[in-house]
């Protein structure tokens, strides 16, 4: 049968397997400017300046403690930053994916405690919720075709109402009770907020997630289908669609994982503090989707991957934690992080200009 | 030279596609609305296996509107729209796709981004390894686009470079060798020589004669009458969104056909006006009597808009 779909070209002289006729006006590009046409090299560049620079600066810094606790506030920001950052290479944002944070937190908290369930009824229902916001965004984004800003505003400021609200009526607190005797939290909390010993220095398990998911994604991306339709939607989704890339079901996916993130980093939180401050989250949205940006992940979709948002979140957790061990004021934190996503913007755009310049 | 060796394309169909003798896709009294503008209407179109349909005329015909419809990228909204005699209604190309109908865009529908290969196979991607690592097949994937797209005449140094980056006529062969690639039963091809030298314009309708001889139903859409009559089987001119023309090679001729296109009485008009300015040499333009081809048997043509 496949001979029948055989594609017969009555090309005059195909050219004889083997022997390979090239163009022959591509000139070999020098390798310096072919790597830099990476997305994520721009970005690892940075990180190590960034690295280097407190090394220096911040003798403290060089202490296995001080790396761990900058890996670990890396980590929480990166885990997000990951699916954030395949989103935006999908050509979509999520505004609420920051508060969602705290909405699957509380939702875990308050279920298990108020229904004293085991912890993990609370987490798994946490997680259905979380994966139900994602699609909920997804799904209004694909069938208004309103921009995923406007959209996943409205979910932000929903969320973070309901997050205050909710917590307010049942708790009557701000703040969830504290969960930490409830069955199954030891268990819980060593898959989400446990340590282990790197000779002789604590690191969270949250920075073994980090590098297990950012693994992950990166080989989704680059060597599955979806993969390729994440590009493709985030690229030019008309085209997509007209070639048959299941175009609604992979933005809608996106948002899922975008909610899955969300899941995990609530749940990290509500294990390692036993209670959720429930008008936290606000803020964060954009610390992701800075981290994805500076990991070279094109605002506009269609370009990036998973591993320079790695970098990018390290970037925000070593100037975060370095500005502290060389003891400087913290106020210089968001003007650092200005000056990181200014700069990662115009490397970006240099970066695009030199790979698709003809 | 007849084989590339690797023999499987993306649009796997059951072997028995239905035994029949009638059209491959049929299209009666389809028209289609954009919302208040009628795009399209009334228009039968016949896909014969091994036949070459060619659609001509006027920008904003509704040519592409006619093959977005059997293609599935939009939904008629009069009429019906027969596969293999069964009505269907396509509402993803991903559908259209699955019966083997692959289409040429007019716009290509590449991703500018993402690399040669990639767009190649985007949407119909090879694949290796059981489901929870079912990964891309990608050295496969590039020999083959490579191979297909040498086939075309189109030699490219690094298939990894952004499609962006390659010239239009390139591009239109990447998305030609696409379909050709897919199409394992309709191939349809909305001007795909529009931006081809020469020699790939050439490479093209030979592809379109070698699918023909492949048993396959073509809808080859172009506005050059010589491009469509050397490999046309049948003729349907659009005007103004309803069917003007459509008739066998056999009872029309290239002067006639290109007579059509032109508007026939429009253009007997404008050799009068252009008569009338100084140094155009007006002689061998038609007259209006001239024209003798069978018109159109949709009542419809008349009396609307
Ligand atoms: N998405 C759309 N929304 C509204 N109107 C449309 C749309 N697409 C096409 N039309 C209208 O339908 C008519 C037919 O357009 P179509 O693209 O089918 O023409 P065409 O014959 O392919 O022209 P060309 O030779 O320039 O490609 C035009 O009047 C156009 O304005
Ligand atoms: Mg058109």
């Amino acid at each position: 049968m496949s001979m029948a779909q055989q594609a017969e070209p009555a090309v005059g002289t195909p050219p004889a397997p083997g022997r390979k006729e090239t163009d022959g006006r591509t000139a070999e590009r020098p390798l310096v400017l072919r790597l830099l046409a990476r997305p994520e090299v721009g970005v690892f560049l940075g990180a190590v300046a960034v690295l280097v620079f407190f090394l220096i600066a911040a003798p403290a810094v060089r202490q296995g403690g001080s790396m761990a606790t900058v890996l670990y506030q890396s980590s929480t920001i990166g885990i997000m930053a990951l699916p954030v950052a395949l989103l935006m290479i999908g050509g979509e944002f999520d505004l609420s994916s920051g508060v969602a944070v705290i909405t699957s937190a509380l939702t875990a908290s308050m279920l298990s405690y108020q229904l004293t369930m085991n912890v993990w009824a609370g987490v798994i229902v946490a997680l259905i919720v979380s994966l139900a916001i994602g699609a909920f965004n997804g799904w209004m984004v694909v069938r208004t075709g309103l921009p995923s800003f406007l959209v996943t505003l409205g979910t932000f400021l929903i969320l973070q109402g309901v997050n205050l609200a909710v917590t307010k009526l049942i708790t009557g607190n701000v703040a969830t009770d504290d969960i930490s005797n409830m069955d199954g939290f030891d268990q819980a909390r060593k898959i989400f907020a446990s340590s282990f010993d790197v000779g002789g220095v604590q690191v969270k398990i949250t920075v073994v997630w980090w590098l297990v998911f950012a693994a992950i994604a990166t080989w989704v991306l680059l060597r599955t289908k979806y993969g390729n339709w994440i590009f493709a939607v985030g690229g030019n989704k008309d085209s997509a669609r007209a070639v048959g890339v299941p175009v609604n079901f992979t933005k809608i996916t996106l948002f899922m994982t975008v909610g899955f993130g969300a899941w995990f980093v609530g749940m990290h939180q509500l294990f390692s503090f036993n209670t959720v401050q429930s008008g936290e989250g606000v803020g964060q949205e954009l610390i992701y989707i800075a981290a994805a940006v500076i990991g070279g992940c094109l605002l506009t979709g269609g370009y990036g991957s998973a591993i320079g948002p790695v970098f990018g979140a390290f970037m925000f957790g070593m100037v975060n934690q370095g500005i502290v061990y060389a003891g400087w004021n913290p106020d210089w934190f968001k003007a650092f992080l200005g000056v990181m996503l200014l700069g990662a913007v115009l490397i970006n755009l240099w970066v695009q200009r030199t790979a698709t310049r003809r | 030279m007849t084989s590339n060796g690797t023999g499987t394309h993306g649009a796997v169909l059951p072997d028995t596609a239905p035994d029949r003798n009638g059209p491959i896709v049929e299209l009666r009294g389809a028209g289609k609305s954009y919302g208040n503008i009628r795009a399209l209407h009334g228009v039968d179109l016949e896909v014969h296996p091994s036949q070459v349909t060619c659609v001509l005329g006027d920008n904003g015909a509704g040519k592409s509107t006619l093959i977005k419809i059997i293609s599935g990228l939009h939904q008629h909204t009069e009429g019906d729209v027969l596969v293999d005699g069964e009505p269907v209604r396509f509402t993803t190309p991903r559908e259209a796709l699955d019966k083997g109908i692959a289409t040429v865009y007019q716009d290509l529908a590449t991703v500018p981004l993402m690399p040669v290969w990639r767009n190649f196979f985007l949407g119909s991607e090879m694949t290796k390894g059981p489901w929870p690592i079912r990964r891309l097949d990608i050295a496969r994937m590039k020999e083959t686009a490579d191979q297909e797209l040498r086939n075309m005449g189109i030699v490219l140094d690094d298939l990894e470079q952004p499609i962006g980056t390659l010239s239009g006529g390139q591009r239109q062969c990447v998305a030609i060798a696409r379909a050709v690639y897919f199409g394992a039963r309709v191939l349809i091809l909305d001007e795909p020589t529009a931006a081809l030298g020469v020699k790939q314009s050439g490479v093209v309708l030979k592809y379109i004669a070698a699918a023909r001889d492949r048993g396959l139903g073509v809808i080859f859409i172009t506005h050059n009458p010589h491009h469509a009559y050397m490999v046309g089987d049948h003729f349907s001119v659009l005007r103004l969104g309803t069917l003007e023309l459509s008739a066998a090679r056999s009872e029309i001729t290239l002067e006639e056909l290109t007579n059509h296109m032109a508007g026939g009485a429009e253009l007997a008009a404008l050799k009068h006006e252009l008569a009338q300015v100084r140094g155009v040499d007006v002689e061998e333009l038609p007259e209006a009597e001239d024209l003798t081809a069978p018109v159109a048997t949709s009542p419809s043509s008349e009396g609307t808009s």
